[in-house]
């Protein structure tokens, strides 16, 4: 696919960088010569120097030619104008950029307007990432799959966890619910687990099913399953905003830590509901004055990693019980795994994630089926949702009856509506929505996954 | 100061007087009373003449200043009910010219303390005159000169926010003179259906005419001794009832109602707190006099007349509330305080200041639970400017000063604290009847002069919301060089 991405930032650089190795023709716009230089040398595609809302830039990129422009900028005026003008020039596929709440708030008639077919607000993604850990505080992280009927909830094994120490087979017979294990993630390894597989402590299982399942389960293994009561913010950005806007109506008390005189002042408008605090969030005496040890719950969404990492540290340390961390560069990975900051969310990689997702989807018109895509594990392994259609092999099959490539697993079937966390004795039928857990990427059909490539015997 | 634009000010406010005195004229005429048509005359031509001797000098700037809009307003008002008493002076029926300034000041603030023992004797013409006063003290003389006046300034508006009640009076729409027009069209329409309406129930159209004035300005003359309780008409009663509850409504949610706002009505706080005050008010002093009623119904009648009275500061009476149980007259007394909503034509402190009162008390109690808190006072969902709280906070407190201070000067004349109180709370607050001597079937007759003079600069400070009244007392204001 040939993909213009215009604006090369932090994300638009992750974008190219994932959208290069998935095989699409990228070509970035960019004003700035030293970004487009940096990409050119790390990747390959190549640069145009010029404004997003340059029609000659734009040419010059070969707009006319290209199936989609993602425009990533730092305005969202130029991100719109620049879909608006690609449009014009006869782009099929546009997705824009745009943060500010003010637009976010009319997002389907600019999206109408403009003729968009995607806006992605990588602070409102966040947000949203941010409130669903907190509903579900016992998780590291939890994605929503076939319109949000599904999880796939990631969580640490702890010391005292029962199922620790047990071959999986043994763990799930004893346990009614139906739930699967699809990926394990051990020290750097991403493993794919069977039925033989032992759980050690300091494991990350991901576990696939039904959200009242998956809640059933981890009451049965006794971790706590109800939201959070209250939370501190530290750092009252946009994405303070929409996290706080969504998670003060259902009922979780919040208080705002944030530096700014003036952006106090701002929420306090925008938030009513919430406490706001002018503040240094790494200044302790702060946060005795704000009582830290009686929070459930802090998320540090500053906008410099290096004060997060150090106020979820603190935070860890006066016990906490759940800390979530935004982090931006993608070498703290390692570093806050190792210190036990499991919970940490990357704007950047969200909507990287959002828009490779949607290539994806746009791909499948051309040759791929893959519906919905997630990173998971930190980028190191996906999840991948397909249609099954007459050309997939091993339709009505017993699942125990076919081979799969090492390093795959069927996660789930949507059947009609209805879920069907898989055992053996399951089979794929045409239409349904199969999710694969894998820890391979550039899977891009079905037949993929199968040791025989799908060619019928 | 600029002193030739305020005399300027005030030549135009005169030179509408005697417009407005020649409807009095009239009714004079109507009604055969000769030597009043005289009277009205000879003030029309005293004001016309006054007037042109204010307008003889152009100023040099027209721009007003903020100072120098408080200080027109106040001095225009003074200047108001001085001239405004000369037809009570002349017409014998009043003792002395200090009565007919407190009569004249007590009209055109709408308050409706008289100190007449008796008023049914009264010409037809006097009668009118002094409700009319209250139809155009409630909506304001200025705003109405601004809405007829020729080539304003635009820093006009400062006679505006000086004269229009409330913490932050603003423009309804872009122009000036359509906001004043606008105002005065609502305002005029309104009195119109009232006064139609209460001739529908049996009202005589001269009794109509004075009591919708009265309750349109929510003032309080009445044509009858026995106020609206005269009549015995319970559809009458209740028309008024309503129409005072109106009338005390912030003007702009009738301009919301026109554009078809609902939304900003339902969400208009005021609104909400002025009807569950009123409603909560009406319950309590049914079930306090319930004892003393024949039947709820009775009960009902008259609380819900009397609590609608006090609190939109109209001060109509159809009991003599002074009879009832120790709560009912308290509730009363706090109603008074109270008053309406900012932007009517209501006295008082005004309910949306309460609510900022409240919400800056919250504040500052959540701000010693959390020393750094930034939280700023909202009304609506929006945020009030911090000027807006100081302005609110420092007005209340200058309203207890001149309250404490008035209460202290009118017991010189000995009467019991009740009485002092409430005369004082009854003029400041624009409502008319206090309690005991003042109370709904008493009057303000046996003050002494400086007493009643006490209680006219209350009355004055009460509707222009004080500042304007103190800038014009304060001796800075008068140099003519800083």
């Amino acid at each position: 696919m040939k993909i213009i991405i215009v604006g090369v930032g932090k994300v638009g650089y992750t974008l190219a960088s994932h959208l290069c190795h998935e095989d699409n023709e990228v070509t970035l716009v960019d004003s700035h010569m030293t970004a487009l230089d940096k990409a050119q040398e790390t990747l390959d595609l190549i640069g145009i120097k010029g404004s997003g809302l340059s029609i000659q830039a734009l040419v010059e990129a070969g707009v006319r030619e290209t199936d989609l422009v993602i425009a990533t900028t730092s305005s969202d005026e130029v991100n719109m104008l620049c879909c608006l003008s690609a449009k014009r020039m006869g782009v099929p596929h546009t997705i824009a950029r745009i943060r500010n709440p003010e637009y976010s708030r009319e997002i389907s008639s600019l999206k109408r307007e403009i003729g968009l077919d995607m806006v992605i607000n990588p602070e409102q993604e966040t947000a949203a990432e941010i409130a669903r850990i907190l509903r579900f505080p016992a998780a590291i992280n939890v994605d929503p799959f076939a319109g949000g009927r599904i999880e796939l909830v990631a969580y640490r094994i702890m010391s005292t966890d029962p199922i620790k120490g047990r071959p999986l087979a043994e763990v799930m017979t004893s346990v009614k619910e139906k739930v699967l294990f699809c990926t394990v993630l051990r020290g750097d390894d991403v493993i794919i687990p069977d039925g033989s597989f032992v759980l050690q402590e300091e494991d990350i299982a991901h576990i696939i099913g039904r959200a009242s399942q998956i809640l059933a389960f981890f009451r049965r293994i006794g971790k706590e399953t109800h939201s959070v009561k209250n939370v501190m913010v530290i750092g009252g950005g946009r994405i303070a905003y929409y996290l706080c806007d969504t998670i003060a109506r259902s009922n979780i008390k919040v208080k705002i830590i944030e530096q700014d005189k003036d952006r106090c002042k701002e929420l306090d408008e925008l938030l009513p509901n919430c406490i706001i605090i002018h503040g240094d969030g790494t200044d302790e005496n702060l946060l005795a004055q704000e009582a830290i040890e009686k929070c459930e719950s802090l998320v540090s969404i500053t906008g410099n990693d290096e004060e997060n990492l150090i106020t979820a540290l603190y935070a860890s340390h006066m016990g906490v019980p759940k800390v979530v961390t935004k982090v931006t560069r993608d070498n703290y990975g390692r570093i806050m795994q190792n210190l036990k900051l499991d919970c940490t969310v990357s704007p950047k990689n969200i909507t990287a994630a959002q828009i490779i997702r949607f290539v994806r989807a746009l791909k499948n018109t051309i040759g791929s089926n893959v519906e919905t895509l997630y990173k998971i594990v930190g980028g190191r392994a996906e999840a991948l949702q397909f249609c099954a259609n007459e050309t997939t092999a091993h339709l009505n099959v017993p699942l125990k009856d076919i081979t799969f490539k090492p390093n795959f697993i069927v996660a789930a079937i949507a059947r009609k509506g209805e879920i069907i966390i898989p055992t053996g004795n399951d089979f794929i039928q045409k239409k349904d929505t199969v999710i694969i857990v894998s820890s391979q990427a550039n899977v891009v059909d079905l037949n993929d996954v199968f040791a025989d490539g799908g060619k019928q015997p | 100061m600029n002193f030739r634009l305020i005399f300027r000010v005030m030549g135009f406010v005169l030179r509408c007087e005697a417009g407005l005195l020649a409807l009095p004229a009239l009714v004079s005429a109507v009604y055969g009373e000769w030597d009043m048509f005289l009277v009205f005359l000879g003030v029309i031509a005293f004001s016309l003449l006054a007037s042109g001797l204010m307008l003889l000098k152009k100023p040099s700037s027209m721009h007003l200043q903020a100072r120098e809009g408080f200080f027109a307003v106040a001095m225009t008002w003074i200047v108001l009910a001085c001239v405004g008493a000369f037809p009570f002076y002349f017409s014998g029926y009043f003792q002395g010219y200090i009565d007919c300034v407190f009569e004249a000041m007590s009209g055109f603030t709408t308050t409706g303390s008289t100190i007449l023992t008796e008023v049914e004797s009264l010409p037809k013409g006097i009668l009118f005159w002094r409700s009319f006063t209250h139809w155009v003290g409630g909506m304001g003389i200025l705003v109405f000169v601004l809405g007829i006046m020729p080539n304003m300034d635009p820093s006009s508006i400062q006679l505006m926010k000086a004269e229009s009640p409330g913490p932050a009076p603003g423009k309804l729409v872009p122009k000036l003179k359509d906001t004043a027009r606008l105002l005065y069209t609502i305002y005029f329409v309104m009195t119109a259906v009232q006064i139609l309406l209460l001739c529908m129930v049996g009202m005589p159209f001269y009794d109509s005419v004075i009591h919708a004035m009265g309750t349109a300005g929510t003032g309080g003359f009445s044509s009858r001794n026995l106020s609206v309780g005269a009549y015995n008409n319970v559809p009458a009663e209740m028309i008024i009832a309503v129409f005072m509850l109106l009338f005390g409504v912030n003007f702009n949610i009738y301009y919301m109602t026109l554009r078809r706002q609902w939304n900003g009505i339902k969400e208009n706080e005021e609104l909400r707190w002025y009807l569950i005050v009123v409603g909560t008010s009406i319950l309590l002093i049914m079930w306090n006099i319930l004892p003393m009623c024949s039947s709820v119904w009775e009960a009902f009648r008259y609380s819900s007349f009397q609590v609608s009275s006090i609190i939109t500061t109209t001060g109509y009476g159809t009991a003599d509330f002074n009879l009832w149980p120790s709560l009912s007259r308290n509730i009363l007394v706090v109603l008074m305080i109270v008053g309406a909503c900012a932007g009517s034509t209501g006295g008082g402190i005004k309910v949306s200041r309460l609510i900022i009162l409240f919400k800056s008390l919250k504040r500052e109690i959540s701000r010693v639970l959390h020393p750094n808190l930034v939280k700023r006072v909202k009304m609506e969902g929006r945020a009030i400017s911090d000027e807006i709280v100081r302005n609110t906070l420092v007005f209340f407190f200058a309203y207890i000063l001149i309250v404490v201070f008035s209460i202290l000067l009118v017991s010189l004349d000995g009467y019991d604290l009740v009485t002092s109180a409430t005369s004082v709370f009854a003029t400041i607050s624009n409502i008319g009847p206090g309690l005991e001597l003042v109370g709904p079937v008493g009057n303000f007759s046996m003050f002494s002069g400086f007493a009643k003079l006490v209680l006219t600069f209350c009355m004055l400070a009460g509707r222009l919301e004080i500042f304007p009244v103190l800038i014009v007392f304060s001796p800075r204001a008068w140099r003519r060089d800083f």
